[in-house]
């Protein structure tokens, strides 16, 4: 009889558990009560489905925890058997069970019989939902500040980069695929394909034609966009499951020629020593006499990141860090990505993008209504592919070295998660998510006292898929539709409003 | 061709899904300024006329003209583009946008320069859509979302409307509202309509003139007032109790 919060009914221990139950229901309905107690299950079948439980458990994890096939010193199989770490999974099944069926579940139903009041959206919410955007901004554009004045300049590399670069990289990328996925609602598992162009048009052109990143960034965006568009054509007729299908295809054949065509790819050694993004400057090279007046002729040049006495530290008087150059590349990515939001944000009120959002809800309506879905189904790929190369050419950069197996299918896996689980079409929930997902991965480097507790060997990063997968199902059960659910209007006849919550939800008709 | 007054002109149309032959020869004309009813009992291929004119199944044989054009082998937005604007069968609203981004979205032909003036005709027309201007298409009741579904299509600024099974699971009141919608489209701006209804009664009370297709085939045609009052038809569609 052990349950710690049941103040109410202390006496009650020793009586059988049939009778504690009834005890408890009256006191539960008992007038004048001040705090209900918590409901609990049936003890008995509590325990039985727990022990159900433990049942199941070791049948299934004998053979996959408590037996372990390993090599000895002669080269020979042998069994390994690890019972204690079997028999605390087992434990912790049953354990589990148990609080389910005994704790949870009675809470549920009790709250769910619980009379419910609508309940108007707090106030809160909206003030956070209207002014997110803009802390958000702030926050982001004053982060490389923040974390210098917090960690100093040699702390901040890597809160710089591998935080902050990392997920923008990821957060443009599902900008980028949200507008083929949410706004056209054309499921594209190939996404990271497109990434891959372009960052192999920067790393190849920038190694062989010593091109500037900033000719080839507006370069490989174009790339991008006819691959983006070479993939449309196939495709067209196909919808839903089988436009996922190909498209998944796809990705693995950039992948595959990216491995196999060693001449010009490298193969798996990738390509090296890529040139690093210089700051772009002018200076004045010259003044020339043009109809008697003196105008200064302009030169433009990039400032290296680099110790050389041309380079940017020297120039402005600095100590040689790498900092410098990674608070460059945080800012480049960040107005990269603000690009991207601009232009998606804008596209969505012109023509276009209402005939994206028009065609992701009904195909055969859009043509009725005058529209090209074939044109219209072309621009979202190849839009979408665009901002996918420009982060591929920024990704090459920053990197300095591109290899094949940056860009296999879980990557676009990891971006189609971040665009549902923000909420297909939401800008904002789309960046909540990259910055969840990929700063979580990152967070999980950082937990080293865990290596405290279960052992030198303990390497939390080894777990993320499984923490991934655990979160996404906890995610899409509280907010099956994405963390922002709702669909801002494009067009409002009067004057911006409010629009309740109970309204724009989806709904039947 | 007959007269030059025909706007629509379907003529021998056959039509397959697949191996399944779906319109077996169908001949029908519709004078500009008419209401044109076309009745038939489930399966008989009515919707598929529809759909055929709009060039989503092809005609496999046969010709469709429209105000003296060949569009039999256009695509469908080539054929919207030509004022054909169409409330296809179930409506097919955008179901997660606005009942304005949807009326927007009839109006994407002209790049919205009547858009004011046009979406106030359809808010007369309709007022129930104007209280609802900034709801999701989706969260309408059926008929709501039955007159967004004719008030985006008068959103094009057709001239010729096909309405298919406008009345399907509405209330009587309902039916009678967009009916009578309909009517005083015909009348006062001369919009011609093409309309496919199960409800017989009311289309070809609704209609100058009628059709009835059976099995693929035209069988039957003539003014709404004859076909109402034919035997076969009173039987075969108007027994069991007027709507």
């Amino acid at each position: 009889m052990n349950s710690p919060s049941d103040s109410l009914a202390p006496t009650l221990d020793t009586q059988p558990e049939g009778e504690q139950l009834q005890n408890e229901e009256r006191i539960a309905a008992a007038p004048g009560e001040i705090a209900p107690p918590s409901p609990r299950g049936d003890l008995a079948w509590s325990a039985k489905e727990a022990l159900i439980a433990g049942v199941v458990a070791l049948g299934m994890f004998t053979p996959m925890i408590g037996l372990l096939t390993d090599q000895n010193i002669n080269n020979e199989v042998i069994l390994v058997t690890r019972w204690p770490l079997l028999a605390a999974v087992v434990i912790a099944c049953a354990a589990g069970r148990f609080a389910i069926a005994y704790f949870i579940r009675p809470y549920l139903a009790a709250k769910r019989a619980a009379p419910s009041r609508p309940v108007a959206r707090p106030a809160w919410r909206a003030t956070v939902s209207r002014w997110f955007p803009v802390v958000g901004t702030i926050l982001l554009v004053f982060f490389p500040a923040i974390v210098l004045y917090t960690s100093g300049i040699a702390g901040s590399i890597k809160w710089v980069d591998n935080f902050g670069v990392q997920i923008l990289i990821y957060v443009m990328l599902g900008w980028g695929l949200n507008v083929v996925v949410g706004l056209a609602g054309l499921l594209d598992l190939g996404y990271v394909a497109f990434y891959a162009v372009g960052a192999y048009a920067y790393a190849l052109l920038a190694t062989h034609l010593g091109l500037s990143f900033w000719l080839l960034l507006p370069l490989a965006g174009l790339l991008a966009a006819c691959w983006g568009v070479a993939l449309g054509f196939p495709v067209l007729r196909l919808r839903g499951d089988y436009l996922a299908i190909v498209t998944l295809a796809f990705g693995e054949i950039v992948h595959l020629v990216l491995l196999n065509w060693k001449e010009v790819t490298g193969g798996g050694a990738g390509i090296l020593s890529i040139p690093k993004i210089g700051l772009p400057a002018i200076h004045i090279e010259s003044y020339v006499s043009l109809f008697g007046m003196t105008l200064p002729k302009f030169a433009f040049f990039n400032i290296k990141f680099d110790a050389s006495p041309e380079g940017f530290a020297h120039l402005f008087g600095l100590p040689v860090s790498s900092a410098y150059y990674k608070i460059f590349l945080y800012y480049l990515i960040l107005i990269l990505a603000f690009i991207t939001a601009f232009a998606t944000a804008r596209m969505r009120k012109l023509p276009v993008g209402r005939a994206w959002e028009s065609m992701r809800e009904d195909e055969i309506a859009c043509r009725s209504l005058g529209i090209n879905t074939v044109t219209t189904k072309l621009t979202a790929f190849a839009i979408g592919a665009m901002f996918g190369g420009f982060a591929g050419s920024f990704f090459a950069a920053r990197q300095g070295s591109v290899f094949p197996d940056s860009f296999t299918f879980i990557e676009s896996v990891f971006i189609v998660a971040i665009v549902v689980l923000g909420g297909m079409g939401s800008m904002i929930g789309v960046a909540v998510a990259a910055t969840v997902m990929i700063g979580g991965v990152e967070l999980l480097r950082e937990l080293t006292f865990l290596k405290q507790i279960f052992g030198p060997d303990f390497n939390p990063t080894q777990y993320r898929m499984l923490i991934f997968g655990f979160a996404m199902v906890v995610i899409m059960l509280w907010r099956p539709r994405g963390f922002v659910q709702t669909r801002t209007p494009t067009v409002f006849l009067f004057k911006r409003k409010a629009i309740s919550a109970d309204m724009v939800q989806e709904g039947h008709g | 061709m007959s007269t030059p007054s025909t706007l629509l002109a379907v003529k021998g149309v056959t039509t397959f899904y697949g191996k399944i032959q779906a319109l077996r020869g169908v001949d029908l004309q519709v004078a500009e300024g008419e209401i044109v009813a076309l009745i038939g009992s489930n399966g008989a291929g009515k919707s598929t006329l529809m759909m055929t004119i709009c060039g989503n199944p092809r005609a496999r044989d046969g010709s469709i003209t429209y105000d003296g054009k060949e569009i039999t082998r256009l695509a469908t937005h080539e054929i919207a583009r030509m004022r054909v604007a169409q409330s296809p069968e179930g409506r097919r609203i955008f179901a997660r946008m606005t009942v304005l981004e949807n009326l927007q979205m009839g109006a994407s032909l002209d790049n919205l320069a009547h858009f004011a003036a046009d979406s106030e005709r359809v808010f007369a027309l309709f007022p129930r859509l104007k209280e609802r201007i900034h709801q999701r298409g989706g969260t309408l009741s059926g008929g709501e979302q039955q007159m967004l579904s004719i008030g985006r299509a008068l959103m094009a600024r057709p001239r010729l409307l096909l309405l298919d099974e406008p009345s399907l699971g509405l209330a009587p009141l309902i039916v009678r509202q967009i009916f009578d919608a309909i009517r005083t489209l015909n009348r006062e701006e001369k919009l011609t309509v093409f309309i496919v209804e199960q409800n017989a009664y009311h289309a070809l009370r609704l209609a100058h003139r009628g059709y009835v297709m059976v099995n693929g085939r035209i069988t039957m045609g003539g003014t709404g007032r004859e076909l109402l009052e034919k035997p076969e038809v009173r039987a075969a569609y108007l027994e069991g109790g007027r709507h």
